[in-house]
């Protein structure tokens, strides 16, 4: 109770412990559902966007009720930018291997079959799930990005 | 000018609702949207993609041009905001060598 005491004495306006630590306690389940709604997209409403975006607003969530240092520590702003940069290129070029593949069509994943052989409509199946995920990458890290570049005006540093 | 740009708004949203009456019914099997590829996408997309949701496959398969480039879309927006707004404070004195 002490300790507790000391704990919330110091902080600063707007942090609360009830908030922080249901945050904590909430931010993995969030994730798991965003990851959840991505890999289920074949079977279920859902995909890359969606699943994208729930992964991008538990880092929100993250800097709101700490700061922006600590959703940092977490996803760290290089990191982030390699997973944007990622998503986007493992879209484009998954279709642009379908493309130089043993002559196929741009986007046409059964082309993809002469690779590695599954069978051309278990690669279409697959060359859909390829994309949802880097779709969901490229929303997640984007879409975090621009609330903290926003937040902080630029800086990466304190924000909220 | 705020009367007249008032009345150019409800001028424009009473043309927007007059032409939504041409639309067809909803879930009118007779619509043009149901009558062409709507009909292929049901009877083959299960098939030739297996994947048995049909929003998914025509998302991601038939329709993946569409997807890419809204993919790159979010992609340019990222890097512009990126581009625009992030600044680093000058930390380190700069050598000048």
């Amino acid at each position: 109770m002490r300790l507790l005491q000391d704990q919330t004495a110091g902080q600063k306006l707007g942090e609360s412990l009830i908030i922080q630590t249901a945050v904590r306690m909430l931010v993995p389940f969030i994730q798991l559902f965003g990851l959840y709604v991505i890999v289920h997209g074949h079977y279920s409403p859902g995909g890359g966007f969606q699943g994208g975006v729930i992964l991008g607003a538990s880092f929100v969530l993250l800097t709101l009720a700490f700061d922006q240092k600590f959703a940092l520590k977490y996803m760290s702003e290089k990191a982030n930018n390699m997973l944007s940069n990622a998503g986007a290129l493992l879209f484009t070029g998954t279709a642009t291997l379908c493309a130089i593949c043993y002559g196929g069509m741009f986007l046409d994943y059964s082309a993809l079959d002469k690779l590695l052989p599954l069978g051309p409509i278990a690669w279409r199946s697959f060359g859909i799930f390829v994309i949802e995920v880097g779709v969901g990458l490229a929303v997640m890290s984007i879409s975090a990005s621009l609330f903290w570049l926003l937040g902080s005006n630029g800086e990466m540093d304190e924000g909220l | 000018m705020k009367v007249l740009a008032l009345f150019a708004t409800l001028m424009t949203g009473a043309i927007l609702l007059y032409g939504t009456m041409d639309f067809p019914a909803f879930g009118d099997p007779q619509s043009p949207a149901a009558t062409h590829l709507a009909t292929y996408f049901t009877e083959n997309a299960v098939r030739e993609t297996h994947v048995p949701n049909l929003v998914t496959a025509v998302l991601g398969d038939y329709r993946g041009y569409d997807t890419m480039f809204e993919t790159v879309v979010i992609y340019c927006a990222g890097l512009a905001v990126v581009s625009v707004l992030r600044k680093k404070k000058p930390s380190a004195p700069e050598n000048k060598s």
